[in-house]
Order: C-alpha cells, then sequence, then structure tokens
C-alpha cells in the first residue's frame, strides 16, 4: 500500500519571458512526493533543478515564469494561491534548503533572530519563547544552542547549513526541498550532515524532495529518483531500480560517470558533448546529438513517457 | 574595540596633517595681509600703530619653522587669532556663528536628503520595473545634472522673486530678534526652505541611485530567496533582510557627505546670502583675512574626519563582521 501523494508536480513547465523570446527551461516534468519519502532530482547544472525546486514555493524571479501544469500540495494547487496564502505555505507547510551555506544566511543579524523571524511571523509567540526554540533547533541539528547569538560568519560553513536546515525545520512542515543541501561542503562534512539529515527524516517523518548534480549521493539517500536532462524529465525510478536497470541511454551515461570504490579497476565513460543552449533546444529528444543509440525518430519527435515498471518511466525511443 | 583605536590613531594622524596644510597652504597664497590691512587705514597708519597690529594678528617674519611651533600650540589651545575682516572678533567665535547655521541648514538638508533617497531606492528596487523605478532614476540624475548654483537661482528666481512665497535672503528676519520665540523660530524655517531644497533635489538621486543598485544586488542574495522561503512577510524581508545589508555600502558615503556639509553647501549659501561657513569663507578669501580662512579650513578637514570616525563607529555596530575584524 503505497501512502497517500503529498506533492504532486503535473507537466510544470516554466518558461524566461524574454524580450527575444520565451526560453522553456522546464518542459512538462512531472512527478509526485509521496508522505515520509525521499524524493531525488538529479541532472547537470542548466537541467531545470533550482528552477523546479523555486517554481515549487513560487519564488521564481522575473523573467522567469510558471506558464503550464499544476503544482498540488496536500490537493491543493499552489499555483492558484494568493500572496499571503501562499505565505502561510512557505516555511510551514514546504520549506526550502538552499544550495549555498555562505550566503543564505543574512550576515547583519544573529542566527538566533533568524530562526525566531520565522517562528514568530507564523505561530506569534514572543521573542523569548522564540529563541528558546530557537536553542532546541540547534541542538536537534548538533550545534550548541548558545549558538543563538552567533553571527554567521563566526559558523564553519557546515554549521552554517545545519542552521539552514534547523530553519527549514523551524515550524515542522511536511516537505523539505532541499537544493544541492551539501554541495559547498568538503566530502567529510557532507557525510556527516547527509547521515544528520536521514536521521531527522527518521525522527521527524517528514517527506524530502532533495535536488543534487550529485546521483551518488542521492542513491543513497533517497527512495525514488527522477533524472532531469535539458528541462525534462528522462526517467524516473525507485532508486535501487534505476542504479540496476537504468533504462535511459543519459541515466546510463550519468552512472557510468562513478568510480567504483570496491572491485576491479574500470575505465570511466563520461557523456561526450555538453548540454543544449536552452534558447535552441534540438528537435525530437533533447539528447539525441549526445547519444550514442539516436534513431530516425529521436531527431523528430519528443519521446513520450513509457511505463515500463512500477513506479519507473522513461521517456525514450529506444523502448518498445 | 582596537579596531575604533586604530581608526582613531589614523584620524589622529590625518588632522595633524591637514593642521599643517592649513598652515602651509595661506602662506603660499599670493597677497600681503600687512598691505591690505594698511589700505584698509588708507595709508594712514604710523609704524607704532602697524606694529602693534601686527603683534595682534600675530604676523611675523621669524623663521616659519618657530611660526609653525607657535601655531601648533595655538591650535591645540582652539585659538585661532583674530578675524581681520571682522576685526576685532575671534576667529572661534566667527565660525562658530556660520557653524551653528551651516550645520542646521546643510545638516538637516543633507540628512534629510539620505533618508529620502534611500527609502526611494529601496521602493524602486523592490518593485522593480514599476513605476517610481521607471519615473525616479531619470528625473532625479536630470536634476542632479543642473549646476547647484543654478539650480538654487531658479528656485530663489521662481518662489522667492516672482512668486513671493519665500524670503530671498539671510537665515532669518532682520526685523526679528534672536530667541527661542515661536517668531523667531518660524522665521529660521521660512528661510531655510528653499536653500535646504535646493540641497535636497540636487543629491536625493544620488542616494537614491545608490540604494537601488545595492538593494538590486542584495535581492539576489539566497538569504533573501530564504526569507521569503520561511514565509515572512515582504515588509520584514524588505527591510531587515534586504535594505539592513544593502545600507551598509552607503552609510560610508553618507559619513563622506556629512563632512562635506560645511563647505559642500558654499554655492548654496551664497545664492541665498545664508550666513554659513561657505559664506565666511567667501568673505574671507575676499578680504584676504588669513587667520579666517586658516580656521575655516581647519574646521572643515576636521569636521570631513569627524564625520567619517562617527561613520566608523556606526559601521561597527552595524555589520558584526566588522566587529570581528576588530577583535582579531
Amino acid at each position: 500500500m503505497t501512502p497517500p501523494p503529498l506533492l504532486e508536480v503535473e507537466d510544470l513547465r516554466v518558461e524566461y519571458l524574454t524580450a527575444t523570446g520565451r526560453v522553456r527551461v522546464v518542459d512538462d516534468v512531472s512527478f509526485t512526493v509521496r508522505r515520509g519519502e525521499i524524493v531525488g532530482l538529479a541532472g547537470e547544472s542548466g537541467s531545470g533543478k533550482t528552477t523546479i525546486a523555486l517554481a515549487i514555493l513560487r519564488l521564481l524571479k522575473a523573467p522567469a515564469a510558471i506558464t503550464g501544469g499544476r503544482v498540488l500540495f496536500e490537493g491543493r494547487d499552489l499555483l492558484g494561491l494568493g500572496e499571503a496564502e501562499l505565505r502561510r505555505v512557505r516555511g510551514r507547510k514546504i520549506s526550502l534548503v538552499t544550495q549555498s551555506a555562505m550566503s543564505a544566511l543574512n550576515p547583519v543579524i544573529t542566527i538566533g533572530e533568524q530562526l525566531v523571524d520565522a517562528i514568530e511571523e507564523h505561530e506569534g509567540v514572543s521573542r523569548r519563547r522564540g529563541l528558546e526554540r530557537a536553542r532546541r533547533l540547534l541542538e536537534l541539528v548538533g550545534l550548541d544552542g548558545a549558538r543563538v547569538a552567533s553571527y554567521p560568519h563566526e559558523l564553519s560553513g557546515g554549521m552554517r547549513q545545519r542552521v539552514v536546515i534547523a530553519m527549514a525545520l523551524a515550524l515542522e512542515p511536511p516537505l523539505i526541498v532541499m537544493d544541492e543541501p551539501t554541495t559547498a561542503l568538503d566530502v567529510v562534512v557532507q557525510r556527516e550532515l547527509l547521515g544528520e539529515i536521514a536521521r531527522l527524516r527518521d525522527q521527524r517523518g517528514f517527506s524530502i524532495l532533495f535536488i543534487t548534480h550529485d546521483l551518488s549521493l542521492m542513491l543513497e539517500l533517497c527512495t525514488r529518483i527522477g533524472v532531469l536532462y535539458a528541462g525534462r524529465l528522462a526517467e524516473a525510478a525507485p532508486a535501487r531500480q534505476l542504479a540496476a536497470a537504468p533504462r535511459h541511454p543519459y541515466t546510463r551515461g550519468l552512472l557510468g560517470c562513478f568510480p567504483e570504490l570496491h572491485g576491479a579497476a574500470t575505465r570511466l565513460v563520461g557523456i561526450g558533448g555538453t548540454p543544449p543552449d536552452p534558447r535552441h533546444p534540438p528537435p525530437g529528444c533533447r539528447f539525441h546529438p549526445r547519444c550514442g543509440h539516436s534513431l530516425p525518430a529521436c531527431h523528430v519527435s519528443a519521446p513520450p513517457r513509457t511505463v515500463v515498471g512500477p513506479d519507473h518511466e522513461v521517456a525514450c525511443h529506444l523502448l518498445p | 574595540m582596537r579596531y575604533l583605536i586604530r581608526r582613531l590613531a589614523f584620524y589622529l594622524v590625518a588632522a595633524w596633517a591637514s593642521v599643517t596644510l592649513a598652515f602651509v597652504i595661506p602662506r603660499l597664497m599670493p597677497g600681503d595681509p600687512e598691505a591690505t590691512m594698511f589700505a584698509r587705514f588708507h595709508g594712514k597708519l604710523d609704524p607704532e600703530a602697524m606694529a602693534a597690529l601686527r603683534r595682534t594678528f600675530g604676523f611675523s617674519d621669524a623663521p616659519l619653522a618657530q611660526q609653525y611651533v607657535c601655531y601648533l600650540g595655538h591650535v591645540v589651545r582652539g585659538d585661532l587669532g583674530v578675524s581681520v575682516s571682522y576685526f576685532p572678533a575671534r576667529v572661534g567665535d566667527v565660525i562658530a556663528t556660520g557653524m551653528v547655521w551651516t550645520l542646521f541648514l546643510a545638516g538637516l538638508a543633507v540628512a534629510l536628503s539620505y533618508a529620502l533617497g534611500t527609502l526611494l531606492g529601496i521602493a524602486a528596487a523592490w518593485r522593480r520595473g514599476g513605476w517610481l523605478d521607471a519615473v525616479g532614476p531619470p528625473l532625479f540624475v536630470l536634476l542632479g545634472a543642473f549646476p547647484f548654483f543654478w539650480l538654487a537661482m531658479l528656485l530663489l528666481f521662481l518662489f522667492g522673486f516672482t512668486l513671493g512665497w519665500s524670503p530671498v535672503r539671510h537665515a532669518y528676519d532682520s526685523g526679528v530678534t534672536p530667541a527661542l520665540s515661536a517668531q523667531f523660530l518660524w522665521s529660521v524655517a521660512t528661510h531655510a526652505v528653499l536653500p535646504a531644497a535646493t540641497i535636497v533635489v540636487a543629491t536625493v538621486g544620488g542616494w537614491m541611485l545608490d540604494m537601488r543598485n545595492t538593494m538590486m544586488t542584495v535581492l539576489g542574495e539566497d538569504y533573501v530567496t530564504l526569507a521569503h522561503a520561511k514565509g515572512l512577510s515582504p515588509r520584514r524581508v524588505m527591510f531587515r533582510y534586504a535594505a539592513r545589508n544593502a545600507l551598509l555600502p552607503s552609510i560610508t558615503s553618507f559619513g563622506m557627505a556629512l563632512g562635506f556639509v560645511l563647505s559642500g553647501s558654499l554655492l548654496t549659501e551664497i545664492v541665498f546670502s545664508y550666513p554659513g561657513q561657505g559664506y565666511l569663507l567667501i568673505q574671507a578669501v575676499r578680504s584676504l583675512d588669513y587667520p579666517l580662512i586658516q580656521g575655516l579650513f581647519l574646521t572643515i578637514t576636521l569636521a570631513v574626519l569627524g564625520a567619517n570616525f562617527l561613520v566608523d563607529i556606526l559601521y561597527v555596530w552595524l555589520d558584526p563582521r566588522a566587529r570581528t575584524r576588530s577583535a582579531s
């Protein structure tokens, strides 16, 4: 019995409305996040990962705009909400952890105040009570509670990212969108933090939409994974399935990029070429110029989504 | 704290340098104060009286080094000598009266301009591409491009002369005695409106553009996105997260502007015959009043240094990163 969906993104389309025309950066992407799940979105830079994260919270700035699709959260379409309703969703229902630990915190006010701001805004508690909660939140993510009085520049990168995670947890939202939460950190701290995130998730039972370019990281952490290429979903599958039997040539290419820690030395196979310019995407399947198996059909039409197994979808002409 | 002490040491050295320059520059200027003074008495001055005057003003043919030491001593004691053109008033007293008016007029106008420009800049950046953002910058750049004195004369002609809404000269009506009366204060206020407006109109655009541009940069920062993602109200994001950070660079420029208040309003004061520092300076130069010139230069430079030191303190208070830098 699968748990009910918490977040359903349906045919989401995001375009940059520029003077010279529309540039589509997210093209009819659909996926769901169920309660308690960690769903990963993988892709190279420019594949539209961050844009999707911001689109879900309706934080896109002009000239980027959502031009199609639905974002259902607990059955309600977030794209139809007014500013005031949106503010009640942000932070309390869905929170965000951004990419760079260095610039994610306001440098001129203490981290305690930044934590209290969110609590005060949503729950109207006094600053003193809020500060007490901020202290407990910091302890929850493995920091000293006395750190509420610290300024961001007094913390290391790893500590700052813990603060950002504490901030995302502050109102116990059912869903946290994490956009490259560990990318700016060194590998050891990255490990620690991932362990921390997994522990908190087990403890609190929230869902995570985990966005990164690091597929190996994702395979460890996520229940299901979507692979993005040039704004389209190439393949979506349960993590184990994706690792064991990837069907899309792009996914296979990505998985071929990791060195094996144990086992025989193998030659790493990269993916030739570079991602397409979103202003001039190739016709047909966007991956075909870099694909070693492209068919005549790939040059002409975009491949349809094909269901190849439970929760496993692939958009590729190679599939029957 | 160590940081502030270091800054203080720097300012003391700078103050010494400016005091020395104020000593050197008048001595390099063409013209002879003695001859000027002699001419004031139409040459009818016997040598004894002349010698007495020389002593009064401290003119001497002593070696420069000796003069310099004597001069430093006087400066430290705050004794700036006797004014030639306002004889027998002391330079210190003459400057003090001018300073009061300048601080009132220009200080108020600069602070007002900064506050107004900054708020406009915040609003323009927040609603990027909105009507304020579209109309504000070009309008204020246009106004700012007019020379100060020209703008002053235009306002004076329009509101003072043609429409007669405003007095045209001086700081208060000559019929009113300076006292803490409503009548006097009203007179002072009406006299200050036009000159202050000149300064505000000419400078507000610069502040607005500065603030708007820094705000734009700050609005692109992750912590602003994250503040929105926390569901904070737009007002809180705008002021506490964006403007609070965007303000930091402009505080430094504000310090500079505040320092130049004592000299910068010169043209405005002349056009409106406002009895401030700038007006005094022109009078002093015209009549080759060396002690007064020296005293004015000195107060102006010291004011610039003082204002900058105040800004340093303010900056440390506003930016926690500067506090840590000071500790290390």
